[in-house]
C-alpha cells in the first residue's frame, strides 16, 4: 500500500509538472501556470524607473469567475444614469450574467476591441513593457494590442475625440512607481466582463509599482462621476511576475470571424 | 487495494477539477448541466478559436441516422495549457467524446474529455490540467 501511495503521489507530481511546463516553452507560451507563478522566488532590488520586461499576473490577471466576488465588493454604486446604462449590457459573467444565447458582449460576440480599461481588468494576460526616451509601450498578448503612454511631460489633451484605448500620460513617483492617467475613452467598451458601463467622462489611474526585480504591482482606479457615485479600485495591488526574456507568447486574438462561427454553431443553438 | 487506489485517483481528480479554470467568456448556467453523455463519432472539423474552441463531429444512431454535434472547450490558450493543440483532431478521426449537453436538447454541449484514435485521452475539465486559462 505504501509503495502504491508513493507511486500515486509521483504520478500526480509528474502531471502537475507537465501542466506547468508551458512557461518554459521556447515558442508559444500561454503564460505562467499557477504553480509556476507561485514558485517564483523574490527578486533582487528593483532597478530605478524601469518596468522593462514581460510580466504576467497568472490566473488573477485573467479575471474569471474566481475574482467575481472581489470585483463586486470593490465596485462603487451606480448613479441613476449608471443604473440605466447597465441594463443594456448582457454579460457572460458576474451578477447580471445571462445565458450564452443572451450575451451581447461586444468583445466576444462581435470581435470589437476589448478597449481600455477592460484590457487591464479582464484578460490581462502577459504584457511586455518597453521604455523609450519619451514613451512607455505596453504590448499585450491578448488581442496583440499595444498602448502608448507618453512620459515626455505633456498634458492630457482637452476634450479629445474618443478612442478604444484612450490617451495616456505617465509620470514617475519616486524611483519605483509609474502613475498613468487615461482619458478620452470610447463609451462602447465595457469596464470589465461583468458588463459594467462607463461614460466619456471616465478617467482611469493606473499605478505600476516595481516591488523588486521580478515583481510588479498594479492598482487601477475607475473615476466616472456620471456612472459611479465615487471612484473605485478595479485592481488592488495585483501582482505580476517577470517572465524570462526569451518567452515567445501565444497569439490570443478574438477575431470577428471566429466570434461569428461560435454564434452560428454554438450559442445560437442553445436558445 | 484496487478500490483504495481508485479512491485516491478519484480524490486527486476532484482536487484538480476544483482548481480548474472557470469559463471566461460565459458563466456555467448553459453548459454545466450536470448531465453526462458519451458518444462515439467521426470528426468533421476542429475549430481552434476564441472565445471557445469547438469540435464538430457526426454520430450515427442504431437506425443509421446521422446527427451533427458541436461541442465547445475553453479558448486556445487554456487548452494549450492542458496539452491540446491546433492539431489535436483532423477530419475523419474516430473519437469518443464525453460531454455535457445543453438543456434545450440541441446536439450542442461542452466537452469533458475525448478519447483519441491513439487511445490517449484529452481532458477539457478536471484531469491533468494546467492553470493558465
Amino acid at each position: 500500500m505504501a509503495k502504491s501511495l508513493v507511486a500515486c503521489a509521483m504520478g500526480l507530481v509528474a502531471l502537475l509538472a507537465c501542466a506547468s511546463s508551458g512557461a518554459a516553452q521556447t515558442w508559444n507560451s500561454p503564460g505562467l501556470s499557477t504553480p509556476a507563478f507561485k514558485a517564483m522566488p523574490p527578486g533582487a532590488p528593483a532597478p530605478r524607473r524601469d518596468l522593462t520586461g514581460i510580466w504576467d499576473a497568472g490566473t488573477a490577471g485573467i479575471g474569471g469567475a474566481a475574482q467575481e466576488g472581489e470585483r463586486e465588493a470593490a465596485r462603487a454604486p451606480f448613479t441613476p444614469l449608471g443604473a440605466q446604462l447597465v441594463q443594456r449590457n448582457k454579460p457572460g459573467n458576474g451578477p447580471r450574467a445571462g445565458t450564452v444565447a443572451e450575451i451581447n458582449d461586444p468583445l466576444s460576440t462581435l470581435g470589437d476591441p476589448t478597449g481600455f480599461p477592460r484590457l487591464v481588468n479582464f484578460e490581462l494576460r502577459p504584457v511586455q513593457i518597453v521604455q523609450t526616451p519619451n514613451q512607455v509601450l505596453m504590448l499585450y498578448m491578448f488581442e496583440k494590442r499595444w498602448r502608448v503612454i507618453w512620459t515626455d511631460g505633456r498634458a492630457l489633451p482637452k476634450d479629445p475625440d474618443p478612442r478604444w484605448y484612450g490617451y495616456s500620460v505617465g509620470r514617475w513617483e519616486g524611483d519605483d512607481t509609474l502613475v498613468v492617467e487615461t482619458i478620452g475613452l470610447d463609451e462602447r467598451t465595457w469596464v470589465d466582463n461583468s458588463g459594467d458601463p462607463h461614460s466619456s467622462a471616465l478617467r482611469v489611474e493606473e499605478r505600476y509599482r516595481r516591488v523588486d526585480q521580478t515583481t510588479l504591482e498594479l492598482t487601477v482606479v475607475i473615476d466616472d462621476p456620471q456612472v459611479y457615485t465615487k471612484p473605485w479600485m478595479s485592481r488592488n495591488r495585483l501582482q505580476l511576475r517577470l517572465m524570462p526574456p526569451t518567452t515567445d507568447l501565444m497569439e490570443m486574438i478574438p477575431s470577428a470571424s471566429e466570434a461569428q462561427a461560435y454564434r452560428q454553431f454554438i450559442s445560437s443553438q442553445t436558445k | 487495494m484496487r478500490r483504495r487506489l481508485l479512491g485516491m485517483f478519484v480524490a486527486a481528480a476532484g482536487l484538480l477539477a476544483a482548481s480548474a479554470p472557470a469559463a471566461a467568456h460565459h458563466g456555467a448556467a448553459t453548459f454545466a448541466t450536470g448531465e453526462e453523455v458519451t458518444l462515439k463519432g467521426v470528426v468533421t472539423e476542429w475549430i481552434w478559436a476564441n472565445p471557445h474552441c469547438f469540435l464538430k463531429f457526426e454520430v450515427k444512431d442504431a437506425a443509421g441516422a446521422v446527427k451533427q454535434w458541436a461541442v465547445e472547450t475553453q479558448n486556445p490558450v487554456a487548452m494549450a495549457s492542458r496539452g491540446w493543440s491546433f492539431r489535436s483532431f483532423k477530419a475523419g478521426d474516430i473519437v469518443t467524446v464525453k460531454l455535457e449537453p445543453v438543456k434545450n436538447g440541441s446536439p450542442v454541449g461542452r466537452i469533458l474529455s475525448v478519447v483519441l484514435p491513439s487511445g490517449d485521452t484529452l481532458f477539457a475539465v478536471g484531469g491533468p490540467a494546467g492553470s493558465a486559462q
